[in-house]
């Protein structure tokens, strides 16, 4: 069925532990992931996301709920009888056995005939570039290396969905920028759903079709890369993707379109309404650092200045003492704008601020 | 590079008397490191050399020289001892030589016993010692004090203790003919069963404490990746645990398959004198046969055989080297 979603969560709940020491991993969640997606669960450690992972891979049986792969139930099922494969964390390669048994292994379990197994192994090889280092030892391959191998161990089996459990955490900065691009550009030669689990906000950003962002064994949000970074519906996602000004607003006018509000300091924004604020009301507002402008002159002061290359972040002080950090691109010339103790005012353009929920 | 302040003359110099100070200084730490390595090995080697080394240059003179009428050793060089054990002398005709097999019957069935022994603590001792690496680790130390707790007692008084349930009315036999299975008793004591079955008690835990260590090493990792790979329950066995655990595996049955070839105490007591392994066949010759020689030899060729078998034996499950970590 080519039309139904790949991987369907319904009600997922799992606990570890019983009784009174029991810790819910994972709190009623439900989502469905499309066909041929790049779905990335995002969130801190202990935010649930490996386990749901794994009650997908049948690693662990959900206390509740199920886990339907294009619409039939396989939450029943152990890992060996579920047509996804896992990419793990520190790979798992097996030390014993050479890069082509590895990536032989799951085709042998299956039984397949000996011919189509070194095919697929050649084949496999090739699309990760990794041919000629067939008769190697896992222990012989760099972090890199070792990657590769592990991606093409699972794709060989030509899994309906793969699962990846924060495969580049282990590789340092340089590999991991480069397999960004190698890990989406995979995904969309290889046609097969990716379900990718991380903890970095800036791999799920740019890899992502849809992130679901997760917290405390819940789905915060669940939306596109820039719907997730421009429109974050609460605190916990305004902070956790990004950095971000939380601040809190009095409704000046509140009418339809924007309303206006107005912070302790002074500061007044016009703000797309979430909900129906009255006039009155105390709203927390979240800003990004990048979409406030700074002007020489007036009541605000800057109080530090960090350069960080492209920019420069500074930290403003306000009239009220509050602080907000403000990030400006550096001039051609790559100096900063503004020197420690210069008085700035501070600019919101109408519709940077998002209004927050909670 | 150049230090733009600095005169180059001055700074050759400098960096010339630096090499030196740099040069000596090394010197002295492998200096240092060299007497403490020799230092801290020393005793242990000494010991070695002198009850180790030195009785086995014993053992091997007086396997060449000729037995004592009362024991101990006369010092004429002959190869009698080693001709003995293939060979008897005829009766009437010191020179003529008979092929005799006795020995190498007892050498036979010590080695029978010790690879039987081996083979039955691995398979009984894998699956123990899988479920203590398997346990929440605040317990696992519980299950290495159990296992080790026969040590508390001497090997003796708990081979004794066996007669109680292998004697013909012992524990063993009552059960089988209350339950019917047998109408008389089964002879077990004093046979090579009762022998096997004293030396798999002896020497079970020497097989699960190494088993043991290696799974608690092994990776659970690999077993998960080998369910998502397909495989099941029994291939996740022989495919992954088991070839990763390998180390285990060759420590366990060299530690079990050593001492119960050379094994004294079980072979004397359960076996009854009549079953005799290359242990009681040494002990022989320096008690009642007063043939020194002789048992010198025997356990000479019993050293040399069990080198021969461990070389075989590493090599061949040391082959696709496991060097996991």
């Amino acid at each position: 069925m080519a039309d139904s979603d790949a991987i369907e969560v319904r009600g997922l709940t799992k606990q570890f532990g019983n009784g009174a020491d029991s810790v819910t991993a994972l709190d009623n969640v439900s989502l469905s992931i499309r066909q041929n997606e790049f779905f990335t669960l995002l969130g801190p450690s202990g935010c649930g996301k490996t386990t749901l992972l794994r009650l997908i891979a049948g690693f662990e049986l959900p206390t509740r709920g199920n886990v339907l792969l294009e619409g039939q139930s396989v939450v029943h099922l152990p890992p060996n009888e579920r047509p996804v494969n896992t990419v793990f964390q520190s790979y798992a390669l097996f030390p014993h056995m050479t890069v082509a048994q590895n990536i032989a292994f799951g085709l042998e379990m299956r039984g397949r005939p000996r011919k189509e197994i070194d095919g697929t192994v050649e084949e496999m090889l090739a699309l990760v570039q990794m041919t000629g280092l067939a008769a190697r030892k896992s222990s012989q391959l760099s972090g890199g290396q070792q990657q590769r191998v592990a991606l093409a161990r699972a794709l060989a089996n030509h899994p309906k969905v793969l699962l990846l459990d924060e495969p580049l955490s282990a590789l340092d900065l340089k590999l991991r920028q480069g397999m960004r691009a190698e890990l989406k550009a995979l995904q969309k030669r290889t046609g097969i759903t990716f379900i990718f689990v991380t903890h970095d906000q800036e791999e799920a950003l740019t890899m992502s079709d849809r992130i679901a962002v997760m917290s405390h064994g819940k789905v915060q949000q669940l939306g596109g890369p820039l719907e997730i970074y421009e429109q974050p519906v609460n605190r916990f996602v305004a902070d956790f993707i990004g950095d971000t000004n939380f601040i809190t607003a009095a409704v000046e006018t509140s009418g339809d379109g924007m309303v206006a509000c107005r912070a302790a300091s002074g500061l007044s924004m016009l703000v797309a309404p979430v909900g129906e604020p009255a006039t009155g009301d105390s709203v927390t507002l979240a800003l990004r650092p990048e979409k406030i402008q700074l002007k020489p002159g007036g009541t605000a002061q800057v109080e530090l200045s960090m350069y960080v290359g492209t920019d420069t972040s500074y930290e403003i002080r306000l009239p009220d003492d509050s602080r907000m950090a403000v990030r400006l691109q550096n001039a051609l010339d790559g100096r900063p704008a503004f020197q420690v103790g210069d008085a700035v005012s501070v600019e919101v353009s109408p519709g940077a601020a998002r209004m927050l929920l909670d | 590079m150049t230090v733009a302040a600095a005169d180059p003359a001055t700074t050759d110099q400098d960096l010339k008397a630096a090499e030196i100070r740099v040069a000596a200084a090394n010197r002295a730490v492998q200096a240092r490191e060299k007497r403490g390595r020799w230092g801290l090995v020393s005793p242990a080697m000494i010991i070695i050399a002198l009850f180790g080394i030195g009785p086995l240059l014993i053992v091997l003179v007086y396997s060449f020289l000729e037995a004592g009428t009362y024991g101990g050793v006369k010092w004429n060089f002959t190869p009698d001892a080693y001709v003995q054990f293939l060979f008897e002398k005829d009766l009437f005709d010191d020179t003529h030589l008979i092929f005799t097999y006795s020995y190498l019957q007892i050498f036979g069935r010590s080695i029978m016993l010790a690879g039987i022994t081996t083979v039955i603590c691995l398979f009984l001792g894998y699956p123990c010692a899988y479920f203590m690496a398997t346990r929440p680790p605040q317990q696992r130390a519980f299950w290495v004090f159990v296992i080790t707790l026969p040590f508390w007692t001497n090997l003796l008084i708990r081979t004794y203790a066996m007669f109680v349930i292998l004697r013909d009315d012992g524990i063993i036999n009552n059960a089988l003919m209350n339950a019917g299975l047998i109408a008389s008793p089964l002879q077990i004591m004093f046979t090579d069963t009762a022998i096997a079955i004293g030396l798999l008690y002896a020497f079970l835990p020497f097989m699960v404490l190494p088993l043991y260590a290696s799974l608690e090493k092994l990776d659970f990792r690999y077993v998960e990746a080998g369910y998502d790979l397909y495989a099941t329950r029994g291939r996740v066995l022989r495919r992954i645990i088991i070839p990763l655990t390998k180390p285990g595996i060759v420590a366990g049955s060299i530690l079990v398959f050593i001492p119960a070839i050379g094994a004294y105490v079980t072979p004397t007591l359960l076996g009854g004198g009549k079953q005799l392994m290359i242990g009681n066949l040494i002990a022989l010759q320096f008690g009642s046969s007063r043939d020194w020689p002789f048992g010198c030899a025997a356990a000479l060729i019993l050293m040399v055989m069990v080198m021969i078998a461990l070389m075989i034996y590493v090599r061949n499950t040391s082959r696709g080297g496991v060097v996991h970590g």
